[in-house]
């Protein structure tokens, strides 16, 4: 474990090198995709980054799908236009995939991360072009409490997943922001951090 | 690499803004929610409800009237905060006029979105343009780190007693009032040193009652009464550039000033922006520079006063520049373009270009800077909107 953490803290480094990233979240209202994009922004700054996190310039409502954005730099972060072409995608809700182009401008071999469960994905032939990872962040949600079961909140296990599958964060940063940024049930969220970590699969 | 020696935290502008209210020690806040600058009122009102802010808050049912009661509060000797966007502006407009001519240093921070209709919620500045006439000064930040430092520079500059001007403090609708990004929050001990007590020298005072606003025939001075603001507003400008000197020193800080020059010394073309918008267009300056072209970029932070004579210096010697213009209004060029062009006539020979674009929250994005300047290199002129138009 230690091993691993070690290994994926140099991978992040070397990943991200002079170049920015950048990462689209997709989800619906209620699921908490804006504070993904926050709490992501908030792990890269405490690793030294600079960051912006915003959401996508809308009206919300519970229910509707909405988009938030994270950009992670090792200089000040000086784009402030929309994010055309993300580094990856995190997709909170898979339905998603039915009404919307999900990997809309999503760069050649960027990663996609979906809650789901394997099988539910693997019919969809657009996500060939891409590293595919999946993780079933609902059930995470609702073993922890998070949310009700109608509405679990996945946005923190999901994000535990994509410290594993990015190498763009560490896991404790994740954990640390998360902290941070959980307005209740602080235990219950860092547990589906760590469980979605372990559960993350790349397909 | 960042310093990690600051105390640094990730926020949003709307965030920064009513942090910096706490900061500067405001003591009365009244103002009326609206998209996109609720948060700021929202923030405001959790930090005094649950006193970490030690100051009066009121709700008020219309901007009008928020605007009139920081009237009653700051003539009252207190320093006063309100914050409106868009239709909010245009309903205050009256009380706008009324507290500038007062001569009260009012702050309002302004979360910058379009006039309706058509109805849209998104970053544009004619609601602030329109009130460039009004008397109050204005402010243009480009980050949340600036909307958080023009609160407090801006308490200190309108309330010196050689200016006493409201100002209106200027952020981006959602691309800095709902962005997260790292602001280095300012000791409070010092910000409230920085800016000092206020003294307002004509408050009321119930032993000593006076009459405010009363009648001025032709004869009487009124006239001279506008004369003094002008020459006020305009001392504002080498006033703001002292008043930066000490915010730098003070906090260790990197504060523009009224304007900002990036890349300027050996530029043969330049924009001129305003806002949010200023950080792509110095992004697209780099990657030109990187090519060899020599270009730059002139951002304007102070935009009443117009500091005419800064923006003369930095143009002096170009072959040709823009003004980026993010409003519709409705004169023969857009407002920016015509204070520019004004300022420099008969000093400087120039061709210049009128750009319109990012109205209604339209995104400015890296091609339409290249546009923009690919244009005046070309040596284009006149009003040219971007990214607009049947497609």
């Amino acid at each position: 474990m230690i091993i691993l953490v070690i290994y994926l803290s140099i991978f992040s480094i070397s990943c991200l090198g002079n170049r920015m990233y950048e990462i689209r979240f997709h989800g619906r209202g209620g699921q908490g995709a804006v504070t993904a994009s926050k709490i992501l922004a908030t792990a890269a700054f405490k690793e030294g980054k600079w960051v912006t996190s915003f959401p996508f310039y809308g009206t919300e409502r519970r229910g509707a799908p909405v988009a938030a954005f994270t950009r992670i730099d090792n200089n000040k972060v000086e784009l402030r236009t929309q994010i055309y072409n993300p580094d990856s995608v995190i997709l909170l809700d898979k339905s998603l995939m039915n009404i919307i182009n999900v990997t809309d401008g999503l760069k050649e071999n960027g990663l996609i991360l979906i809650n789901s469960k394997k099988n539910d994905v693997l019919s969809h032939p657009e996500l060939k072009k891409f590293k595919v990872a999946v993780v079933d962040a609902t059930s995470i949600a609702v073993r922890n409490k998070l949310g009700d079961p109608a509405h679990p909140i996945v946005n923190t296990a999901i994000l535990g997943a994509y410290a594993k599958v990015s190498g763009i964060v560490k896991l404790e940063s994740i954990i640390d922001a998360t902290k941070e940024l959980s307005p209740s049930k602080i235990n219950e969220n860092i547990n589906a951090v760590k469980e979605a970590y372990e559960e993350v699969e790349v397909i | 690499m960042r310093a990690i020696n600051k105390n640094w935290s990730i926020m949003t502008g709307n965030e920064a803004v009513a942090l910096a209210t706490k900061l500067a020690g405001v003591k009365f806040v009244s103002a009326y929610p609206i998209t996109p600058q609720t948060a700021i009122v929202e923030k405001i009102a959790e930090m005094v409800a649950n006193e970490k802010m030690d100051a009066k808050f009121i709700e008020v049912e219309s901007e009008h009237s928020a605007m009139a009661s920081v009237m009653g509060s700051e003539l009252a000797g207190v320093r006063s905060f309100t914050a409106s966007s868009s239709h909010g502006i245009l309903y205050m407009h009256e009380m706008l006029n009324w507290v500038a001519g007062m001569r009260l240093p009012i702050l309002m921070a302004v979360v910058n979105r379009s006039i309706g209709p058509p109805w849209n919620i998104w970053a544009d500045h004619s609601d602030t343009m329109t009130q460039r006439d009004t008397g109050w000064m204005q402010l243009y930040g480009e980050s949340n780190q600036e909307a958080m430092d023009t609160i407090i520079l801006g308490y200190k500059l309108a309330e010196n007693k050689d200016i006493l001007l409201p100002i209106m403090v200027m952020q981006d609708a959602f691309t800095l009032s709902h962005t997260s990004e790292p602001v280095e929050i300012r000791d409070e001990e010092k910000v409230r040193e920085f800016v000092g007590e206020f003294n307002l020298p004509f408050k009321i005072d119930i032993n000593k009652p006076m009459g405010y606003g009363s009648l001025m025939p032709p004869d009487g001075p009124f006239m001279e009464l506008k004369m003094d603001m002008k020459k006020s507003m305009y001392s504002g400008v080498n006033k703001f550039i002292e008043i930066t000197k000490e915010f730098n020193e003070t906090f260790d800080a990197n504060f523009p000033g009224p304007v900002e020059g990036f890349m300027m010394d050996d530029a043969d073309y330049a924009l001129i922006t305003l806002g949010s918008i200023s950080s792509t267009a110095k992004h697209v300056v780099r990657n030109l520079r990187n090519q060899g072209k020599k270009v730059g970029l002139l951002r304007i932070l102070l935009y009443r006063p117009f500091p005419k004579d800064l923006v003369i210096n930095y143009l002096r010697g170009l072959k040709g520049f823009g003004v980026v213009d993010r409003s519709s209004t409705y004169g023969p060029f857009g407002s920016l373009y015509m204070d520019v062009i004004s300022s420099i006539y008969g000093k400087l020979d120039i061709p210049a270009a009128n750009f319109i674009a990012g109205l209604g929250g339209r995104d400015v994005r890296v091609v339409d800077f290249e546009e923009m300047f690919m244009r005046i290199m070309e040596g284009e002129d006149g009003e040219i909107w971007i990214n607009a138009g049947v497609k």
